[in-house]
């Protein structure tokens, strides 16, 4: 009954420990391997999320490309809104008539995927965003680098490239011993680097500010002492607000993602702009 | 008696740091939305344009803020 009852306590700990209050902590983003332990196989619960949101984003694309009529439906509708936003407002207006329609389907890509692996940090059950690990934010941040470095090589040169980046036109001439090691720090570290971190901070931010609240809230109905329970639905409310803000912010950090893509593909292929 | 005796104070040195850190941004999105909403209200012709810089500009201060929040783990 005793180690019953303790094993139970370790996988309910909110429910069953009622010994106090539990903060969520940076462990719900190290969750113990489902499968393949101690390979770099390994799956864990994070994972499975990254697979769902794939297997969902992929479907409803397909569908919607299968179904697709001259006549649009309802869905097709939405998605063709969004195709259209990504490839007008983001590649067009940022990368020009040319650049943008060669880049619209990586902006698109980007955008969709982002989007999609960002908003499983609001759905029920799923509970954490595909890209609260730093894992994924690198891989698509590495990616953007390295479309902006080689397609900016061959279509400038590794000369023209690092001239148009390194030393900008229309400055005085010293001025280049400040400048250009800041630049050469822009190009090389800085963007992929920040493009990273402010899409994993921000949804790791988000998962503990949603679990905080509502841990919170578990905590103050159930095993706090008379007037604090009132504070509960002061953190309840808390905790929905923060959870539509989350619904923006998913949506936010996919849209400033895919400008900032095509801002810098736009700063790499066209320098002297 | 002797002296005085402090408030016990527990707790993490890093979150006043973090603190100190979003003050910086704060002001910075203050300065970039009001000038936004500024411009729009003079010229609201050009809010798509305005409002696309924006979201740039704002990429760029929120990574401050987001600076302060990962240097922790960082830095330990």
């Amino acid at each position: 009954m005793e180690t019953a009852l303790s094993s139970l306590a370790t996988i309910l700990p909110l429910a069953a420990d009622d010994s106090g209050f539990h903060a969520p902590s940076l462990a719900d983003f190290f969750p113990p391997a489902v499968l393949f332990e101690g390979t770099p196989f390994e799956i864990n619960r994070i994972m499975i999320v990254r697979f769902i949101a794939t297997a969902v984003l992929l479907t409803i694309i397909i569908l919607a490309a299968k179904r697709a009529k001259l006549v649009p439906g309802r869905g097709q509708v939405i998605i063709e809104m969004v195709m259209n936003f990504a490839r007008k407002g983001i590649a067009d207006e940022i990368l020009g008539e040319k650049l943008g329609k060669k880049y619209a389907p990586v902006i698109t890509t980007i955008l969709f995927s982002i989007f999609f692996l960002n908003i499983t940090g609001v759905v029920p059950f799923l509970n954490v965003a595909g890209t609260s690990v730093i894992g994924l934010p690198l891989i698509f941040a590495l990616w953007v680098f390295f479309l902006y470095l080689i397609d900016a090589v061959r279509s400038l040169g590794v000369g023209g490239f690092l001239k148009g980046q390194l030393f900008p036109p229309g400055v005085p001439k010293f001025v280049y011993i400040v400048l250009t090691p800041v630049e050469f720090l822009q190009v090389f570290l800085l963007r992929p680097a920040t493009l990273t971190i402010r899409l994993f901070a921000n949804m790791m931010a988000g998962h503990l500010l949603l679990a905080l609240c509502f841990s919170a809230t578990s905590y103050l109905f159930f095993q706090a002492a008379g007037g604090l329970k009132v504070l509960g639905a002061v953190t309840l409310a808390g905790g929905f607000a923060f959870y539509l803000l989350e619904i923006f912010v998913a949506a936010l950090q996919a849209y400033v993602f895919a400008i900032l893509t095509a801002v810098y593909l736009q700063m790499a292929l066209e320098p002297e702009h | 008696m002797k002296g005085t005796t402090p408030v016990e104070i527990t707790g993490n040195l890093a979150v006043i740091g973090y603190g100190l850190a979003a003050i910086g941004p704060g002001i910075g999105l203050g300065i970039l939305f009001g000038k936004t909403i500024e411009s729009m209200a003079r010229q609201p012709e050009m809010s798509g344009q305005l409002r696309s810089t924006m979201f740039i500009g704002l990429a760029f201060i929120e990574v401050f803020g987001l600076l302060g929040l990962v240097t922790p783990f960082i830095f330990p």
